[in-house]
């Protein structure tokens, strides 16, 4: 559906209710950059956005081939998105290689912009060309826009004396002034960005790509080839004051949020690693929010430091990636037995071993539900989208004091690194989390009893420096009550029974499992993580074409909702897509003997639409 | 309302606890100088924590009634770190032995030391793994006859004094378990200087390597077989004191004073704020070739990691104030709907 507008300029607009775009091209080219601009700009524009950046893990993959190919995909529509897009209405090649890695997702009569320049026999060669795609009889499905970047970028700044490397790398402005002329996007918010950037001495550079930007743009008003600009209405969101937010950031303000709605002070222990780096950098920001980052040794460094802080009554916190966490299992063991809050957040890529680092996968749920010695459940949640990392990072706070428990939260590379627009909360609003610890002793006839519970079975958070309390913690079981050393067998028994009931517990405090559709019916597709928004859109797309499905996604993977089992029973099929080989399927089948559907991807990428609406149709019937 | 402060004695930090440890073993001396030494240091048991990682050493938490965490094997020093940040108000200890900080937990080991966190940790070393009942340890001698040893230890042992001048604690020690006074002394010492202090005591184990140190413990060798070490005094030893470490070029030597060939002025005058070269080359002291040096090998001032790490805290509250979390969601580009 489209209406045609008058536009202020020559060219006609057309109104569109969504553009799914893809802008690949080196490692190098800033297509990141490009991407998170066009998102924000966006968004700015009252749009709904969602986005997925596909990049390799080398820095600078070699330059010109397909692995070094970095792409940024991103969807803006007038109505609520909640995915990436499946397939592309536009794409932005700035070479051979990243053409034709690319290509296949580009629909018929899509348009295809390609940096001309860039397609010379060197390239190709790079890209493991014989000839030129652009010759290829197959470019006739497309509207091919062969733009010279390159040179028209040199022109273009060619006033501001650059060295040929540094006027070469304009070259993505070019490219970002075309497409927001294409798309009717504002220049204003990236503007800022490259002034604000680009400031201490670098004012030159800052006014070279300014200038490349606004060539980029000149250049789509004038070409013949492109007879008219597009352009899309905003959604029509929920009211309130929004900005664009990406997985990462949002987890760490929800850290910050969680630290002062406790009135604990943050101690964050982390080591690098993919995806989850980020967290460290946001948090390393904020140290006048009284935040404490370590950058640990080693991961096992960093879990433990965090208990160490816990134990001194602070927020402990340590995050990492699945590599990360499978070194941290014997400390969240050892957080479990002295019964400490902790938040490990699992920022999932894909594995086994160093795996897909940059790619995404949800590979590590039962990891982290099993990956320990011994009996040793924690409560396991899982975020669904970006800016729901805000929340959740919260929600698992409360349960970690509430319960004096670690508590695991997943997240993975596509949320972490994924943006979308995002209702800014009101602080003020925002519930104490209620914390104490004890300043009596809790026995009269003796020493202080550091694993006396209550009606929770959480044992009360004595901090050193209170007199009286002085107690030890340890990894060796110990009697319940006074926590010493025991290695009595009705003792073993009756603890692992209390930690497990202490997790158990947790579905007191989260509400119950929802579900959208149907209340009963043919199929139920339950989901986690990342895949809600694929699943839920695809789930839609299958009411409205008239099928009996409905969908649940769960946000509480350990303990389940106590009424999942119930909902379960209700549909005559349950179909579970995961980008795994069936981790949550297992723990259903298992715990409700359901004979539930596996659809399983693992390709380092999520779900499709598409591909899930098929799934969708040959169960819901 | 009596507000004069309480007189602590060793009693004060004895748990309720029965201790474990084999009879004869040397943790108990260790144990009992540190509850003489603790009092004496003044600060009172409810803000004293001691945190260890796993083997027979490491149950020494349960032994003092003060704040304890008996963490996982080689950790402590990780969850002391996180502590200390968190609460730097808190005399927190670390204790540990060969196996616990220098095999699993090496790599915390000497990151400990270089970043000088505030807090003292105690290396109970007796060249052995104990608790698992026998095998060789990172300091086992090379020969050594272990039970997952049968044909003697191949590997070069480590030595955790030259490993803590590599990592450039700021302050080092090495004391004997059976040496009483010199040991409270050196504990005490330890817990007065601001950093890492690191301790190594040689901890007889008489179930599994009985008599390993007897050359530094027992009355009749140790005054020729060990060094004490004082600030700015010349290195002499032997039971009729007539015995120096004199400075060679780059190599230590040692010298006889009997003869009156050699003067005290010759002989090498100890400072505890010395070159590290110098006090490397201490550490390689070995016995039998030299008497091995015990006490204070380097105390030296230098910021401690926690004041550090606080310090930019109280920093970026002061030029940004405190953080305002509404200020911060809002902030950048946003839109109304």
């Amino acid at each position: 559906m489209s209406t045609q507008a008058p536009s202020a300029i020559e060219k006609p607009v057309e109104y569109v209710s969504g553009i799914t775009v893809r802008l690949v091209g080196d490692s190098g080219d800033g297509m990141q950059l490009l991407g998170q601009q066009l998102t924000n700009t966006s968004a700015l524009l009252g749009n709904d956005v969602a986005t997925f950046p596909d990049f390799p893990a080398e820095i600078r993959a070699p330059r010109g081939t397909r692995a070094g190919v970095s792409g940024f995909q991103v969807q803006f529509a007038s109505h609520e998105v909640h995915t990436p897009g499946d397939t592309l209405d536009a794409l932005v090649a700035m070479n051979p290689a990243a053409l034709v890695t690319n290509l296949a997702d580009l629909n018929k009569g899509g348009l295809l912009i390609v940096n001309d320049d860039s397609f010379e026999d060197k390239d190709l060669k790079l890209a493991k060309l014989n000839t030129s795609p652009l010759e290829d009889p197959s470019m006739e499905n497309y509207r091919l826009i062969k733009v010279s970047m390159t040179r028209l970028t040199k022109e273009a700044v060619a006033e501001f004396g650059l060295s040929t490397k540094e006027a070469d790398r304009c070259k993505n402005f070019f490219a970002m002034g075309l497409v927001y002329w294409l798309y009717g996007r504002n220049m204003d918010a990236t503007l800022r960005f490259i002034h604000g950037k680009f400031s201490a001495g670098k004012s030159t550079i800052a006014a070279a790509n300014e200038k490349a930007l606004r060539a980029g743009w000149a250049y789509g008003e004038t070409i013949e080839a492109l007879g008219h600009s597009y352009n899309v209405h905003p959604a029509k969101l929920t009211s309130g004051t929004y900005r664009n937010i990406m997985g990462n950031q949002a987890l760490a303000w929800g850290l910050l949020a969680a630290a002062q709605r406790s009135g604990k002070e943050l101690f964050y222990g982390s080591y690098p690693i993919t995806p989850a780096s980020d967290i460290l950098h946001e948090l390393a920001r904020y140290k006048n929010f009284g935040v404490c980052t370590f950058q640990a040794e080693d991961e096992i460094a960093a879990v433990c430091a965090a208990i160490g802080a816990s134990y001194g009554g602070q927020m402990g916190v340590t995050t990492s990636s699945g590599p990360g966490i499978a070194l941290k299992a014997e400390a969240m063991g050892l957080a479990l037995m002295l019964e400490l809050p902790l938040l490990v957040i699992d920022v999932q890529r894909g594995g086994p071993s160093t795996g897909l680092p940059t790619k995404t996968e949800q590979a590590d749920l039962l990891q982290v539900m099993f990956g320990r010695n011994g009996e040793s459940p924690l409560p396991v949640l899982a975020a669904r989208s970006p800016g729901d990392c805000f929340e959740i990072v919260q929600e698992a706070w409360m349960l970690a004091t509430q319960l004096m428990l670690p508590v695991i939260v997943l997240s993975d590379g596509y949320i972490a690194n994924g943006a979308e627009p995002w209702k800014i909360p009101d602080v003020s609003k925002l519930a104490p989390i209620p914390v104490s610890h004890p300043q009596e002793n809790n026995n009269p006839d003796g020493p202080f009893k550091p694993y006396l519970r209550n009606e929770l079975l959480a044992r009360p958070w004595a901090i050193p420096g209170t007199p009286e309390l002085m107690h030890r913690v340890g990894g060796i079981e110990k009697e319940d009550g006074t926590g010493n050393i025991s290695y009595d067998p009705e003792n073993h028994q009756k603890m692992v029974h209390i930690r497990a009931q202490k997790v158990a517990n947790a579905a007191k405090l989260l509400p119950p499992q929802s579900v959208e559709g149907p209340a009963s019916g043919d199929l139920l597709v339950v989901s986690w993580g990342g895949t809600y928004g694929a699943c839920l859109t695809a789930v839609q797309q299958a009411q409205s074409a008239g099928l009996s499905v409905a969908h649940a996604h769960l946000r509480y993977l350990n303990p389940f909702p106590s009424n999942l089992g119930e909902i379960l029973s209700r549909y005559k099929k349950v179909l579970i897509p995961e980008l795994n080989m069936g981790q949550l399927r297992m723990l259903i089948r298992s715990r409700y003997l359901v004979d539930a559907i596996g659809y399983n991807k693992i390709k380092g990428k999520p779900f499709t639409v598409t591909e899930l609406v098929e799934k969708i149709s040959e169960y819901a019937k | 309302m009596n507000t004069a402060l309480k007189v602590l004695k060793a009693d004060d930090f004895a748990s309720d606890q029965d201790i474990r440890w084999c009879p004869g073993c040397g943790d108990y001396s260790i144990l009992a100088q540190m509850k003489k030494v603790l009092p004496e240091i003044g600060i009172p048991p409810e803000q004293t924590v001691f945190i260890s990682g796993i083997g027979c050493s490491s149950r020494f938490p349960y032994y003092v009634n003060t704040y304890g965490v008996h963490s996982i094997h080689g950790r402590a020093p990780a969850v002391a770190t996180g502590l200390k940040l968190a609460r730097p108000d808190l005399s927190v200890w670390v204790i540990t032995g060969d196996g616990d900080a220098l095999s699993i937990g090496g790599n915390h080991f000497i990151h400990l030391l270089r970043r000088n966190v505030d807090l003292n940790i105690v290396l109970f070393n007796n060249r052995i793994y104990g608790l698992t009942k026998g095998q060789y340890s990172p300091t086992s001698v090379e020969g050594q006859v272990t039970k997952s040893t049968p044909m003697g230890v191949v590997d070069h042992p480590l030595n955790p004094i030259s490993i803590a001048i590599g990592a450039e604690a700021t302050f080092i020690a090495r004391s004997v378990d059976s040496n009483i006074k010199h040991l409270a002394t050196v504990l005490k010492r330890a817990a007065e200087h601001q950093g890492t202090s690191f301790v190594e005591v040689y901890q007889n184990c008489n179930v599994f390597n009985d008599g390993a140190f007897s050359y530094a413990q027992d009355k009749a060798t140790r005054d020729d077989a060990t060094v004490e070490l004082e600030h700015g005094k010349p290195m002499i030893f032997g039971k009729d004191k007539d015995k120096g470490i004199r400075l060679n070029g780059f190599s230590l030597e040692v010298v006889n004073l009997a003869d009156g060939k050699v003067k005290e002025d010759d002989l090498l005058f100890h400072d505890e704020q010395a070159d590290p070269a110098l006090v490397y080359l201490l550490s390689r002291m070995r016995h039998p070739q030299f008497p091995e040096p015990i006490g204070v090998f380097r105390n030296v001032e230098h910021g401690t990691f926690e004041k550090a790490v606080r310090g930019q805290i109280d920093q970026a509250v002061e030029q940004r104030g405190r953080g305002d979390l509404q200020k911060l969601l809002s902030s950048g580009d946003t839109w109304t709907v």
